[in-house]
């Protein structure tokens, strides 16, 4: 029980990388590889800011501005420098593991001892878990389950409310079809770099709650984020289909966390973790041509 | 009014000489005049239009519009004062937005984007009113997403949003070449009745005779990138297609149409 509350917890928290994904690589096209560094630059800040005592909120706040800032880089090395959008990514990424590793000051921090959003969400939140039926074992995994399903649900409609406003239209159409929002007087580049902000924040806020969770932060903890990102916005959408802009927000959360699931089944299930990054390939793969293959399908049949 | 003065555009073609699209143009086209430009594939005039909207560089004259000098600004800032549509339907429209939401694109430029709700239920209405007024029924699909419209339906609503606010000079790229022949003649229509309602300038490049001669106050024909022929007021009205190739034979018979233009002409328009 308390590891299928906890490997929902982990799904939600990482359901930010793929809210961030979303954003970047859905509605700008912009296929973001900073996401593996800013996913440890959130991290990193955080956890040196926790460790001098700063106060968790504030705490995790800076390091999604700091998210923010690197996604801000990216976009404007390739809006006013013109560098492809891969490159740009890789450029950033790979600066941010210089970056990363000198503020945290060495490669892994314990938080060992130090107040956490969690401690916090556990002591608002036991009293309403513990009405809800949960024991004394898991009443505080299920309190901090249940902060993340509030941050995230916040998010999401938050992200859903702000890509409806005039400035959020604008900028899902400048990433859909630049041509058409430059002849209508938007300044593409400037969109872009404004679209991996969000994004990267975002994918920042992920790593500073995932350090606080698992109580650690390491330099490494970021690699293969974007696939995670990517991966669950696949899986979302393979789940629900064609849908709105809520709905596609929503099922990239789900994907996350029946992502996470299924990960969780198959180590389980026997799965060696050595191949753990070859099964994500196939789930991905299986994600991407599954919807299609089942549309041909249809149709095949429609036609008959 | 729309003014080049010794407008230049050379592009250097990899490992070739370079090349004049445009080549020292000088044009002055007066407020409400609704100017149809033809030419050869390559003749310059898409360059032309496309210095003009800020998607090519001047790199030698001017360019003012309503007083302001142009020359420098970027494409997306020359925006508030020009309206665009393009060839290809998808390049005017996002496709994943809905109808409506496109329009709320529209609405917005030349301002501020903002925080405010990009859709309203008074730019509804106002959307359905313009829409239904040209093709009835289309405003019935305002929350549909826009790529699941016809070429044509998508070109018409590309052309209320680019005149949604009007703008001090229209430009239509070869806006209905994409399109089949009965959705083309609807799209002409909504573009003339547009223009006469608003009392648009206007630019449009066409590869249509029917166009060509009947639309517009105003012909040019752009060539190795210079004006080669500029036809307007009672000239114009009258221009039939006799006329027209009359006119190519003598700007051939004066050397100012190589053979394969002249011949290309023909093909095209004649």
């Amino acid at each position: 029980m308390i590891t299928l509350l906890s490997t929902w917890t982990f799904g939600v928290a990482l359901g930010f990388v793929a809210l961030g994904v979303f954003v970047s690589f859905k509605l700008f096209s912009f296929p973001d590889i900073t996401t593996d560094g800013s996913f440890t630059l959130g991290a990193v800040v955080a956890t040196v800011l926790l460790v001098a005592g700063v106060d968790p909120v504030l705490a995790t706040l800076a390091g999604m501005a700091a998210g923010a800032v690197a996604g801000s880089f990216t976009g404007m090395l390739h809006a006013i420098l013109g560098i492809e959008p891969l490159l740009s990514g890789i450029l950033m990424t790979t600066a941010l593991a210089s970056i990363n590793l000198v503020v945290l000051g060495r490669s892994n921090v314990p938080l060992s001892g130090v107040k956490t959003l969690f401690d916090r969400a556990e002591f608002a939140l036991l009293p309403s878990a513990r009405l809800l039926g949960f024991d004394e074992v898991t009443a505080g995994e299920a309190a901090r389950l249940g902060f993340m399903l509030l941050a995230a649900g916040g998010a999401v409609l938050m992200l859903y409310l702000f890509f409806r406003t005039r400035l959020g239209t604008a900028m899902r159409a400048g990433g859909d079809t630049p041509t058409m929002a430059r002849a209508l007087g938007r300044n593409t580049g400037g969109l872009t770099v404004a679209g991996l902000a969000i994004a990267n924040s975002l994918t920042a806020l992920s790593g500073a709650v995932v350090a606080q969770y698992q109580g650690f932060a390491d330099v490494q903890m970021g690699i293969g984020m974007v696939v995670w990102g990517m991966a669950s916005v696949y899986l979302g959408a393979a789940l629900v289909g064609q849908v709105r802009l809520g709905g596609a927000l929503l099922a990239t959360l789900a994907g996350s966390v029946t992502f996470r699931l299924l990960v969780a089944a198959a180590l389980r299930a026997g799965l060696d973790p050595d191949w753990l990054k070859f099964t994500t390939a196939v789930v991905v793969l299986t994600a991407l041509v599954a919807p299609r293959l089942l549309v041909r399908r249809h149709q095949a049949s429609a036609a008959r | 009014m729309l003014e080049l003065r010794n407008a230049t555009v050379t592009f250097a073609a990899p490992g070739g000489p370079l090349v004049r699209a445009v080549d020292g143009v000088s044009l002055t086209i007066p407020s409400g005049q609704f100017v149809v430009v033809i030419g050869t594939n390559g003749s310059g005039k898409s360059t032309l239009l496309g210095s003009i909207a800020g998607t090519v560089r001047l790199d030698g004259g001017s360019i003012h519009l309503t007083g302001h000098d142009i020359t420098r600004w970027r494409e997306d800032q020359r925006a508030r004062l020009i309206g665009r549509v393009f060839q290809d339907p998808r390049a005017g429209t996002a496709a994943s937005l809905t109808v409506l939401e496109n329009i709320g694109v529209a609405a917005c430029r030349g301002r501020r984007a903002g925080l405010s709700w990009a859709t309203s239920s008074s730019l509804r209405a106002e959307a359905a009113r313009r829409l239904g007024a040209i093709v009835p029924g289309l405003e019935t699909r305002l929350d549909q997403p826009i790529g699941s419209l016809s070429g044509g339906q998508r070109q018409i609503v590309t052309l209320v949003m680019a005149t949604w606010h009007r703008p001090d000079l229209l430009l239509l790229d070869e806006h209905t070449a994409a399109l089949d022949p009965a959705a083309a003649d609807r799209v002409v229509q909504a573009t003339a009745r547009l223009v006469r309602e608003q009392k648009l300038t206007a630019l449009m490049v066409t590869h249509s005779l029917a166009q060509a001669a009947s639309l517009g106050d105003r012909l040019l024909l752009v060539h190795r990138g210079r004006i080669a022929l500029d036809v307007h007021g009672a000239a114009k009205r009258r221009l039939s297609p006799d006329d027209l190739a009359f006119r190519f034979a003598r700007l051939r018979s004066s050397d100012q149409l190589d053979e394969a233009a002249a011949r290309s002409l023909s093909e095209l328009y004649i």
